[in-house]
């Protein structure tokens, strides 16, 4: 008898979360289909990424005639930028994917139905953060083939496992800050999705994107050991570049892991205090 | 002969994706809709602060600052029956829509209650969410996407698997006269009036036990008027749906609502049936006939010009 109700408690549990599983599917199929209808803004954006990571990595070759630099170093320096605009743009793709859906939903007037539906905020936001994630990966994936045909990069000393682990991880933090971002354009119709530039330019300057954060002054170093974006790089240098296993980048996988721990409960949580006070303002309704 | 014998066959086609549409519910779920009233309102308030406009270095009057709040919903009491369609009619601006916002819990109230089968909209939302949905004025969607696309995304928010959307949108977008090729086709292609078809099938898709209509006609062609019409009707009879609807026209709140409750700045100042109504207005006009609806509204609406140009030249002498 207890074994049995215990069955159908199981049985009813598991149809729950197919049931939220489905809703949140419904951000993921929504994404694609406006990735199929705006195919000409992908390759836009694809070109995009793809001539601004080969400005910055043709610097690396600028270095060869003003200094003297082995190939093993001029090597390193080229796949140092690489995975730094590789990795901007993943970060990019990510924050852009999920402010813009945002401000899409405002000026279409879909925000006040995608706001009544029985979904829980969570589900919500994890539905449109993990369709980010998958675009941005893909295109990241797309814009580093196409660099490896402009430049030599090495790869074979990678240690592809402990890379894949420490981006899965570091992406977590992504949708925790991806969250946080996306309030703006839900509580600003016309210019929200901008500001929200502002958080990229923060991470873009503070994370050793392009340089190491050695190189920052001290007060700015103390601002890159709260972004999760630092331990993303380094721990994906680390593994790619310089073939480190997961026991060697601990150091990165540990705040990452508290980055992702805390950032997406935090950035839940403003974002329903951010709900609360547009629902209580009438800053949902259309304005596009 | 073809009529009558297609007939049957069309509503048995309209009823068949309404008899799925329970499963939202559980049987237990269903069962306690009976013991409660469709919607209760009760001394529900809204007050919005205007923008704009702000003397940041001039100290405003006491008169200026009750004049930038808004009293969009004032002191609302309101009861709906179980499968009763009430029409709310009122002017622009005179609250209807920041009260189906209210009800859709897209707004929380400032003051006062509203409960949608004795679920309260703010603290039992996502159940409230489950029983209800709405059709605005303007049909809000992600316009480069198909209604198939659309009304799938849709479905999804609220449970329906894939397989099982897919089919009923199909089958509803139909019922309403959007033909199969349209269906995969970008809504900006289609007319205002088709793009409100597909906005009542997103409503009707997602089995509403409470579906709030908030001017679903307003702009539409009169064909297209009637064929909403006649879909809501058959939403009432087939599916036992309790609806909410606001309107500014007269003929439609006459023909379809059951009661009727007139809003004028953020109060309701009348309600009743549209008969009662008629006779109270005529009465009171001391008319030797029935009143119309529009005259109801007009008694209950009209505005006295004297008194308003008297309060706009007292403002300005203020100023």
């Amino acid at each position: 008898m207890i074994q049995a109700r215990s069955l159908s408690d199981l049985r009813g549990a598991l149809r729950s979360m197919g049931a939220e599983a489905n809703k949140g599917y419904a951000f993921v199929e929504r994404g694609w289909y406006f990735t199929k209808r705006y195919w000409a803004w992908e390759v836009v954006w694809l070109i995009y990424n793809v001539v601004n990571a080969l400005a910055v990595t043709f610097i690396s070759t600028a270095f060869q005639g003003t200094i003297h630099l082995t190939q093993e170093q001029l090597n390193h320096i080229i796949l140092y930028l690489a995975i730094g605009t590789a990795i901007w743009s993943y970060v990019s793709v990510v924050f852009d994917g999920v402010t813009e859906t945002v401000t899409i939903e405002r000026w279409e007037g879909t925000i006040e139905y995608t706001f009544m539906a029985p979904v829980s905020r969570l589900v919500h936001m994890l539905g449109i953060c993990v369709f980010s994630l998958l675009h941005g990966f893909v295109l990241t994936a797309l814009q580093l083939i196409v660099l490896g045909m402009f430049f030599h990069i090495d790869l074979s000393g990678a240690d592809w496992s402990a890379a894949i682990v420490i981006l899965a991880i570091g992406s977590v933090s992504l949708i925790g800050l991806g969250i946080v971002s996306a309030i703006l354009p839900m509580l600003f119709t016309e210019r929200g999705a901008q500001m929200a530039y502002i958080i990229r330019a923060v991470l873009l300057l503070v994370s050793g994107v392009y340089y190491p954060i050695s190189v920052l002054p001290g007060w700015m170093q103390q601002i890159s050991k709260v972004s999760p974006a630092t331990y993303l790089l380094d721990g994906l240098r680390g593994s790619i570049q310089n073939g480190k296993g997961l026991a060697s980048l601990w150091s990165d996988i540990w705040p990452l892991l508290i980055c992702g721990a805390i950032s997406v409960p935090l950035g839940l949580f403003i974002f329903n205090r951010a709900e609360r006070y547009a629902k209580r303002t009438g800053k949902l309704k259309r304005n596009g | 002969m073809l009529k009558e014998d297609l007939q049957p066959s069309l509503e048995q086609e309209a009823q068949e994706p309404l008899r799925q549409r329970s499963s939202l519910l559980t049987e237990a779920e269903l069962a306690d809709l009976d013991t409660y009233d469709a919607l209760v309102i009760e001394h529900a308030s809204k007050r919005f602060l205007k923008s704009g406009g702000r003397k940041w270095f001039r100290r405003s009057s006491e008169k200026q600052r009750k004049q930038r709040v808004v009293r969009a919903v004032d002191d609302v009491s309101l009861t709906i029956h179980r499968r009763e369609i009430l029409g709310v009619l009122g002017s622009n601006g005179s609250g209807k829509s920041t009260l189906i916002r209210l009800i859709s819990t897209l707004l929380l109230p400032d003051v006062g209650s509203v409960k949608v089968f004795g679920h309260d909209v703010v603290r039992e939302e996502r159940m409230v969410q489950r029983l209800i949905n709405r059709v605005s004025v303007e049909a809000a969607f992600f316009r480069k996407l198909s209604p198939m696309e659309n009304l799938l995304y849709s479905a999804r928010l609220y449970g329906i698997s894939g397989a099982e959307a897919r089919e009923q949108i199909r089958a509803i977008l139909m019922r309403l006269g959007i033909k199969e090729d349209r269906i995969g086709q970008p809504l900006e292609n289609m007319s205002r009036g088709m793009q409100q078809k597909v906005a009542i099938a997103r409503a009707f898709l997602t089995a509403p036990i409470l579906l709030l209509l908030d001017e679903p006609t307003t702009g539409l062609d009169p064909r297209s008027k009637q064929d909403v019409q006649v879909f809501v009707r058959q939403l009432r009879d087939t599916h036992d749906a309790t609806i909410l609807l606001t309107t500014h026209d007269m003929d439609e709140a006459e023909a379809l609502c059951d009661r009727i409750a007139i809003i004028d700045g953020g109060r309701i100042v009348a309600q009743g049936t549209a008969d009662a109504l008629k006779c109270q207005v005529a009465e009171k006009l001391e008319l030797d006939r029935t009143a119309t609806l529009t005259e109801v509204f007009m008694a209950y609406t009209g505005r006295d010009w004297e008194a308003e140009e008297a309060e706009d030249s007292d403002e300005e002498d203020e100023e």
